[in-house]
């Protein structure tokens, strides 16, 4: 493969994914539009360099279908050579985005291009993309789909995590997104939103409780024991039949918040960091998707990380931070578990349970963190992963120039 | 051919054209007391629909019945046949005959009212829902319906076309999905009928709709029909509630049932069609249905079968039929309460015997209890509960049973108190009486030599609560005689309960295979199984309850002492290969059942329950832990295995009595269609193969007989097979 690089990359603030929320009054295009007008100009960018733009999406439909990416493209007055793509693998869009165009690169099909993702979680609600395998009697039944959030708290059966070992976690995401903001960690990505009049309606991602104690989260209800007795807890004892009862520890407190949101990842090669006179930050090592068991849906990062560390040739000690969506906590509990990969090395800026999850944006702007906070620590090497609907994954391996 | 002619060739319906131009239909089947669908009666009705469309004179119909119920459905017997005779083309075929003619009445051209003076079932049902007004008499007995889901079938003339799209697909999948029938008030409320009438109003109220000139097109074929199911997933909200339907249907129904699933599918794809594919695909799935073992199950056990038992199918002939009109109960304990209860509600008089009157009126109150719930719930004016209750006498006074027809006896388990009230109560008896004991596992022929008239004693192994459960286990003493049964069957069809006959031998036939099911489970424990693992696959398999669950309900003191009585004794079946050990612990760790404070389960205060925590100390589980489908083929093949013992024996006499018993008895799945039918399911080859598999694996039970085993060669199979044509 040829050298893949990132030369930059920015995120909008992630605004709470509800009708009181600063983003709600934002079209998802316009969150994308104002990220591409940004990069372009703040790196001087001829935008006929770029051959696509590829935006995942984990809901395409309505105001976010109709390959929303080549709207923006038009939109932000890119250069009209400039191809697009929608690309949809759930969560892990933004971040499959980001590997579509490395690939394209890699292959020397193209020579630069943008990924990313965007949702407006508040305007395409969850669920408008329904697809046959939720909805459809003769394909869900069979296939023993049971919402996400069960699936979290099977995972916390199975392994025997305690609401206390959650919630702790939930805390600690907390505590280490408020320290991101207070040492201006995000500063360097975040491009504010701007409303029709062109003012800021924000600038920082207001979904954070940086108060949050264990003490707090204690006394939230869990948010599925509804779900399992609609009939899904039978379901999942057909698939699990060692559960005797599905043990509830997901909460809204320790479970990724709903946001609005979109984050992009410049990618070029050597020639073009060259003719556009800018400095790659990072290369795209490496990557890998894989599916595992659809019903609880939440378990392929340790096996998505094995398989993108055995693509590259590296071992997993040669990753100095792990990057991984904080969907539940029990996922990334899970994670550091199977992988022996300690807390220290995992989500160090906080994750999505602090800030938020826009679904098909996340891939795309945590792999930005993870690179911020590369160079921040000054290390070389990390790993940002995430899992997805349906019980698929994708990981993506980045080290610093 | 004229069509006059062509009228006169029609034995099922009867056509009369008024001057008014309006037609009256009646259904009238020539050979039954009942409408019911069938392919004589489509030719007839095809015929009459032509006839109508063609002839000028007439300007709009109303179908009406000769019958007391407007119409049932198809004739079960068909539907049986179709899993062996049929291939899908066939079935699919069969279905579509159907929705052709119903089809061809909705559309043309001429208004149809159906007047429906009784219950509407079915395919009856759908016939009402393909016309274009349905007026139905005001009485609480005329239900109406689409019960087919409870067959294992899908309504297969248009029901889940019409029905959601006439209410609406919530109220059309919940009508569907339950398989319920409702009363003409809340079928009206509903919007499944237009409108409810007196009986001798009908026809009339039917004209006045026609005299309004109304439309003859159904709303669904009107050009520029919309529903926002027609746009399928695109509406979220929708979608989201299919997801939840079929959480629903697993919930309910786990994943041995078909029919519910097919039916959300033909409820969701067909909304997104037009009428004519919806119509086709709803045959589709009904083709596969019929074509499945599972729907022959349900409806040859629990139709066919059930009816004929109740209908005598096991009564032996040429003896007169007849009447309990004064029972005897000896023991008023919760089942002696319970017999008493079920006897005076269908009419006789009960005289409740106990220690003392006290405890007899004890048993009494059961009856009261029952009764004052069904009052409170509209079941049963309190004049009716009230005179039923004088029908029961609680007394202690053996004297009284001067005079009856039938005693029953439910003292304590133990052979010695039973033949001293035996005796007892025989010293009074009317010489004619038939003397029944309600034992579950004592032997008949023993306990008949404490009877002064042992081929008038009988086994009558009723099931607990007495009054819920509907199979009486009859079984013949070695010198019951034939006069004997018939009365016992009588007296059961008095007090509408569902008999099979067995004969006498250690456990009779439910007790003894009903305890492999919860042996199973704790062998399976001993084995080292998980815990979770056996309750969950039992219930994976259709069985209600798990194993420990219900140990701790039924109690292990129950089977440990059957099991310690059985010990040493000659030709005893009644043993357990392997549990028995965690039987034991659990008695000596003082865990022996819910009531004595918790056993395999705790319980909590406010009714819920986990497994017992120190189940893992006490049976350690092993590293690596069955497939869930071995275990179910444990549960099923340890029973299944053991009824064919019972019928090679001669305990059982019919696969039909195994099956009976073993769904209505203790819970056996009903989509197996029983415990034999579930061999013949299985195949008899494969199930002598896999259950000599098992055999190795886990032991001697599973292994089949030589006469199984020669069953399965020679191919004989439990039901005859169905010869085609």
């Amino acid at each position: 493969m040829r050298e893949v690089f990132i030369y930059d990359h920015v995120r909008t603030p992630r605004g709470r994914g509800r009708p009181d929320g600063s983003l709600h009054e934002i079209p998802a295009i316009e969150l994308v539009t104002q990220l591409l007008e940004s990069i372009r100009d703040r790196n001087g960018l001829d935008t006929a360099l770029l051959d696509d733009v590829v935006i995942g999406c984990a809901q395409p439909v309505g105001e976010q279908g109709g390959v929303l990416a080549r709207g923006a493209v038009i939109n932000a007055k890119y250069a009209q050579s400039v191809a697009a793509q929608q690309l949809h693998r759930f969560c892990a869009s933004g971040l499959e985005a980001v590997n579509n165009v490395a690939a394209q690169i890699g292959t020397g099909m193209a020579s630069a291009g943008i990924g990313g993702g965007v949702e407006s979680m508040s305007r395409v609600l969850m669920g408008y993309d329904s697809g046959a395998w939720v909805a459809d009697p003769a394909v869900a039944l069979e296939n023993y789909y049971t919402p996400q959030g069960i699936g979290a708290d099977i995972i916390a059966t199975l392994e025997g995590y305690s609401r206390e070992d959650v919630d702790r976690y939930a805390v600690e995401s907390q505590r280490r997104a408020a320290a991101s903001w207070d040492a201006g960690a995000f500063e360097r990505s975040i491009v504010p939103v701007k409303d029709v009049m062109g003012e800021v309606i924000l600038d920082h991602d207001e979904y954070r409780r940086p108060a949050t104690t264990l003490e707090s989260l204690s006394g939230l209800r869990a948010a599925f024991p509804g779900f399992a007795d609609m009939g899904f807890s039978r379901v999942v004892k057909e698939r699990y039949p060692q559960i005797e009862e599905i043990n509830h520890v997901h909460t809204g407190g320790n479970s990724s918040g709903i946001v609005d949101g979109s984050g992009i990842v410049m990618l070029g090669d050597a020639e073009f960091g060259k003719a556009a006179g800018l400095k790659p930050r990072a290369r795209i090592k490496g990557w890998a998707s894989i599916g595992s068991e659809p019903t609880i849906m939440l378990t392929a990062p340790a096996a998505v990380a094995r398989k993108a560390l055995k693509n590259v040739g590296m071992s997993k000690d040669d990753i100095d931070l792990y990057e991984l969506n904080e969907a539940f906590a029990s996922v990334v509990l899970r994670f550091m578990d199977h992988m022996d990969v300690g807390h220290d090395k995992t989500n160090v800026a906080g994750g999505a349970i602090a800030l938020g999850h826009p679904l098909g944006a996340t891939g795309a702007m945590i792999l930005g963190t993870v690179l911020d906070e590369l160079e921040r620590r000054d290390l070389n090497t990390a790993m940002t992963l995430l899992c997805a609907g349906n019980g698929l994954g994708t990981a993506t391996i980045i080290e610093r120039v | 051919m004229s069509e006059s002619a062509k009228s006169e060739t029609m034995r099922h319906i009867k056509l009369e054209k008024g001057a008014d131009g309006v037609a009256i239909l009646t259904l009238d089947n020539a050979d039954e007391s009942m409408n019911v669908v069938s392919a004589e009666w489509l030719d007839d009705m095809n015929a009459a629909i032509a006839d109508l469309r063609d002839d000028e004179s007439v300007s709009g119909v109303i179908i009406a019945s000769g019958k007391k119920a407007f119409m049932a459905g198809a004739d079960l017997k068909l539907m049986v046949e179709g899993y062996e005779t049929l291939s899908r083309q066939d079935a699919y075929g069969f279905s579509q005959k159907a929705t052709a003619m119903h089809r061809a009445l909705e559309t043309m051209g001429k208004p149809v009212a159906c007047a429906m003076n009784g219950l509407a079932l079915g395919g009856g049902f759908e016939l009402a829902l393909a016309c274009h007004y349905r007026v139905l008499v005001d009485d609480p007995r005329a239900v109406v319906g689409l019960p087919e889901v409870n067959l294992g079938l899908l309504p297969g003339s248009g029901g889940t076309q019409r029905l959601p799209r006439l209410v609406g697909r919530k109220k059309g999948l919940d009508l569907l999905l339950s398989g319920r029938s409702v009363a003409p008030k809340e079928a009206l409320d509903l919007g499944i009928v237009d409108e409810i009438a007196e009986v001798d109003q009908l026809v009339e109220r039917a004209r006045q709709w026609l005299a309004t000139n109304p439309a003859a097109e159904r709303i669904w074929d009107v050009k520029g029909y919309a529903i926002p199911e027609m746009r399928g997933m695109i509406v979220p909200e929708i979608a989201m509630d299919y997801s939840i339907n079929v959480a629903k249907v697993a919930g309910k129904h786990g994943y041995n049932y078909p029919a519910p699933a097919a039916i959300l599918s033909c409820v969701f794809e067909g909304l997104q069609l037009p009428m004519d594919k919806a119509l086709s695909v709803e045959s589709k799935y009904f083709a596969k249905l019929l074509t499945d073992p599972v729907a022959r199950n349900i409806i040859r056990t629990t139709f066919i079968s059930k009816q004929a038992a109740e209908k005598g199918a096991r009564r032996p002939a040429g003896i007169t039929k007849s009447e309990v009109k004064k029972l005897g109960v000896l023991g008023a304990g919760m089942m002696g309460a319970g017999i008493a209860l079920v006897a005076a509600k269908a009419g006789i008089d009960v005289v409740l015997i106990d220690r003392d009157t006290a405890t007899a009126g004890k048993g009494k109150c059961y009856s009261e209890k029952v009764f004052g719930k069904e009052v409170q719930r509209g079941k049963m004016t309190q004049d009716k509960a009230d005179a039923t209750l004088a029908r029961i006498t609680p007394t202690d006074d053996f004297a009284l049973l001067d005079g009856c027809d039938l005693v029953v006896e439910a003292v304590f388990e133990d052979m010695g108190i039973k033949a001293e009230t035996t005796q007892k109560a025989e010293a009074v008896l009317p010489e004619s009486a038939t003397f029944a004991t309600n034992t579950s596992t004592l032997p008949i022929s023993e306990l008949a030599k404490a009877s002064k008239r042992p081929e008038q004693y009988i086994g009558l192994h009723f099931f607990s609560p007495v009054d819920r459960m509907g199979l009486v286990e009859v079984i013949m003493g070695a010198q019951t005689s034939d006069k004997t049964l018939a009365k016992s069957l009588d007296f059961i069809a008095q007090i509408r309960k569902t008999p099979i006959v067995v004969n006498d031998a250690q456990g009779f036939y439910t007790s003894r295979v009903f305890r492999m099911f919860i042996f199973e489970g704790a062998a399976m424990l001993e084995d080292g199984v998980e815990p979770a693992r056996i309750e969950n696959a039992a219930k994976a398999a259709g069985f209600p309850i798990g194993p420990l669950a219900l140990l701790d309900e039924v109690t292990i003191d129950l089977p440990a002492k059957i099991l310690k009585d059985a010990e040493g004794k000659q030709g005893n079946l009644y043993t357990i290969e392997r549990g028995g050990k965690v039987l034991d612990r659990m008695l000596e760790l003082g865990r022996g059942s819910r009531k004595a404070g918790g056993g395999f389960y705790e319980y909590a205060e406010d009714g819920s329950k986990r497994l017992w925590t120190g189940l893992a100390e006490e049976f350690p589980t092993s590293e690596e832990q069955p497939d869930q489908d071995e275990l179910k083929k444990r549960f099923l093949y340890a029973q299944a295995n053991e009824t064919a013992q019972c019928l090679e024996e001669g305990v059982l006499e019919t696969a039909q009595d195994a099956d009976l018993g073993a769904i209505l008895g203790w819970g056996f799945p009903v989509w197996t269609g029983g415990t034999l039918s579930y061999i013949d399911t299985v195949g008899i080859a494969e199930f002598v193969s896999e259950a000599s598999r098992l055999a190795e694996s886990y032991g001697s039970r599973f292994a089949p007989s030589s006469w199984l085993q020669q069953r399965a060669a020679a191919e004989t199979t439990f039901y005859p097979p169905i010869k085609a044509g």
